[in-house]
């Protein structure tokens, strides 16, 4: 099977979308610029600047205008370059998309999906951001964050198939990441987490860039002997929590990573969902590891005091076997 | 490019040959006063129906604006599109919409145009390219300019009008959205009823230029102030902007110079404006100033007029009646298949569904 980057993967997902007419890009710098990381980049020159239209920097004009082009017939991939910078358009998104079809009674529907990224690396504290619990916590919207390029290419192509809006989130350190994709079409479907790694003795919870430290985490641990069981949830919203479930059940023990604050993030939802419903199982209090609660400082060394680290995914887990 | 008419909030212009100069038949003339008529009763029932609690939430009426919405929305052609904002039973009217549904909505009931989900504040149907009021000020601008960015896509000669008041002028969205829609061309009509107030912040406290057709100015926008109180100009207005939308020349901004008879709400004291402006702005009442043009040029009769009104009064109390007696929404409205049109179901489901 042919190995790939995320960046590839979402490249040729992009590509397969736009064989259908209806679809159109539009963002900031997506064309003439060459796209931030890439993912469109030649897209202008081989679909034209009808279907690929770099934008004013309007975040809440582009998000606004995918969303009325989605209700009249368009399939249209809004890009917000910089999760950041998403939140201009949250009026837009929480209001608008979300709501469209359930406030006006069924009526219509708005089947665009909004791409942006997380990401951080000494950009500091307006750029170094997570919003993914803001988008999971909205109903209306579907909310994906996908790990690998196998995901990420068929869950993309379902995202632009599905008649609701959807956040994709990707991540600008997880572009480089490489994975087996299969040749031609395929989808994945959203709301269906996955068994990342199997093992006996934990249960690691978590999704996007997150799965990859955890199997970093999960590698040095199995040189002491301890089995590490790693969930994808690879979709926030609908929270598909059967297969974490399934593990808590057999290891009884869980570690939720996610980047992002800890206080009422998203690692708060999948903690309390394995309480709730896992609570006779329970031998151990579930650990969170997330970004420190501070703005992000733009020091090398105390942004890396910051963020989730391997180092901090293997003192979780050790700490709630012992 | 900006074309000012110096005769706004004038005297309605009556010409002695109105059938000529309005190149419409006594029969569309009368139905103008028609709409009007009915949006004027619609919305003074829908004031009882609030104090008798059968309606709930927050409750703008039009009344004052009618022409606004009748000029400008005889402009269009069905396939044409409209977005607006919360006061919004007045296009909606003007669109045709049914009342009796209308009605049923504002009674929170499942035979409302959104199935009693809606409320007044956002009224759709989309089997009448009536893309829904939007409660937001000034969010709803960007939707329209998608939607004509999907006209102009799709090869559609389709136009999009889309309402607003003078309060949004002052929203970013207004701005990015004049700007997308002239750098791309597309065709959009953006009607501003100017009514005087941000909710209850006069104009010249709100904004720094008053003329607010001149907002255009900045993106080579064409644009016109116009008499919103005069069905007629209004109309006119609204086809010169129609065409100019609709042969490619891109969008027009529209300033219809109107006023609200009530507050900007059902709760509104009105603390903002005396009992005197009222009154003088009562002087330019669209739809007396209709039927006396009506009368005066001899387009219709007293009688005429007087069956039409109490067609008009029958017509709402139907409606009432329909709403009344209509069934409430069920609780699959609130599941997770009343939210998303493709429900996923997930383990363990959302509330237990």
């Amino acid at each position: 099977m042919p190995v790939m980057t995320v960046r590839e993967a979402l490249r040729q997902a992009l590509h397969e979308a736009m064989q259908d007419e209806r679809v159109f890009i539009i963002g900031e710098d997506i064309g003439r610029y060459g796209s931030t990381y890439g993912v469109t980049a030649g897209f202008l020159e081989q679909y034209g600047p009808e279907r690929i239209r770099d934008a004013p920097i309007a975040e809440s004009g582009i998000v606004g205008i995918a969303i009325g082009a989605a209700m009249v017939g368009m399939r249209p991939i809004a890009e917000i370059m910089s999760v950041n910078f998403s939140l201009l358009a949250f009026d837009m998104l929480f209001n608008h998309a979300a709501k469209i079809y359930a406030m006006f009674g069924g009526q219509m529907t708005v089947p665009m999906v909004l791409r942006t990224t997380n990401g951080w690396t000494q950009l500091s504290a307006t750029h170094s951001q997570s919003f993914d619990v803001y988008f999971a916590h909205m109903p209306g919207l579907k909310v994906v964050a996908p790990a690998t390029p196998y995901d990420m290419k068929g869950m993309l192509k379902a995202a632009i198939e599905d008649p609701d809006p959807v956040v994709f989130i990707e991540h600008t350190l997880m572009y480089t990441v490489k994975g087996e994709v299969p040749e031609g079409s395929y989808t994945v479907p959203l709301g269906k987490a996955r068994l990342a790694r199997e093992g006996r003795d934990i249960t690691v919870v978590t999704y996007s860039r997150m799965v990859h430290l955890s199997q970093q985490a999960a590698d040095i641990l199995a040189r002491d002997g301890i089995e590490v069981e790693i969930v994808d949830l690879r979709t926030l919203r609908p929270l598909d929590m059967s297969v974490a479930l399934e593990s808590f059940k057999k290891t009884n023990r869980a570690v939720v990573v996610t980047e992002d604050w800890q206080s009422f993030g998203t690692s708060a939802e999948i903690a309390a969902r394995l309480y709730e419903y896992g609570f006779d199982y329970l031998d151990a209090p579930i650990a969170r590891v997330n970004f420190r609660e501070v703005p992000m400082p733009y020091s090398r060394n105390l942004e890396l005091q910051t963020v989730v680290t391997v180092d901090r995914i293997v003192q979780a887990i050790r700490k709630t076997l012992s | 490019m900006v074309r000012h008419n110096d005769h706004a909030h004038g005297s309605a212009g009556a010409s002695p040959a109105l059938l000529t100069d309005s190149r419409l038949d006594a029969a569309t003339l009368i139905d103008y006063y028609r709409q009007m008529v009915l949006i004027r009763r619609f919305e003074e029932k829908c004031q009882e129906m609030y104090t008798k609690a059968k309606i709930g939430g927050f409750l703008h009426l039009y009344v004052g604006e009618e022409a606004t919405a009748v000029g400008a929305i005889a402009a269009l052609r069905p396939e044409d599109h409209i977005f607006t904002h919360y006061r919004d039973h007045g296009h909606a009217i003007a669109r045709g919409l049914d009342i009796n549904a209308l009605m049923a909505e504002l009674f929170g009931k499942v035979t409302g145009c959104c199935k009693g989900l809606g409320g007044s504040m956002h009224f759709a149907d989309v089997s009448k390219n009536f893309w829904g009021g939007y409660a937001i000020v000034g969010s709803h601008l960007p939707l329209a300019v998608g939607a004509a960015l999907g006209m102009k896509m799709q090869r559609k000669d389709s136009v999009v009008m889309a309402f607003f008041g003078d309060g949004a002028t002052n929203c970013g969205e207004f701005y990015e959205s004049l700007n997308f829609a002239q750098l791309w061309k597309l065709p959009v009509v953006f009607v501003c009823e100017n009514n005087l107030y941000a909710m209850g912040t006069p104009l010249e406290v709100h904004s720094s230029v008053t003329e607010l057709y001149r907002k255009a100015c900045a993106f080579g926008m064409t644009s016109e102030r116009v008499d919103g109180n005069d069905v007629l100009a209004m109309r006119e207005a609204a086809l010169r902007a129609v065409e100019h939308a609709r042969s490619g020349k891109g969008p027009v901004l529209l300033e219809a110079m109107t006023y609200r008879f009530r507050g900007h709400s059902a709760q509104d004291t009105q603390k903002y404006r005396t009992k005197e402006d009222i009154e003088r702005h009562r002087r330019n009442d669209p739809i007396t100033r209709f039927r006396t043009l009506l009368l005066n040029e001899g387009i219709a009769t007293e009688q005429q007029l007087r069956d039409i009104d109490r067609m008009i009064d029958d017509q709402v109390e139907a409606a009432v009646r329909f709403a009344d007696e209509s069934p409430e929404p069920g609780p699959e409205w609130i599941t997770q298949a009343g939210v998303y049109a493709a429900p996923i179901a997930v383990d363990p489901p959302i509330h237990g569904e």
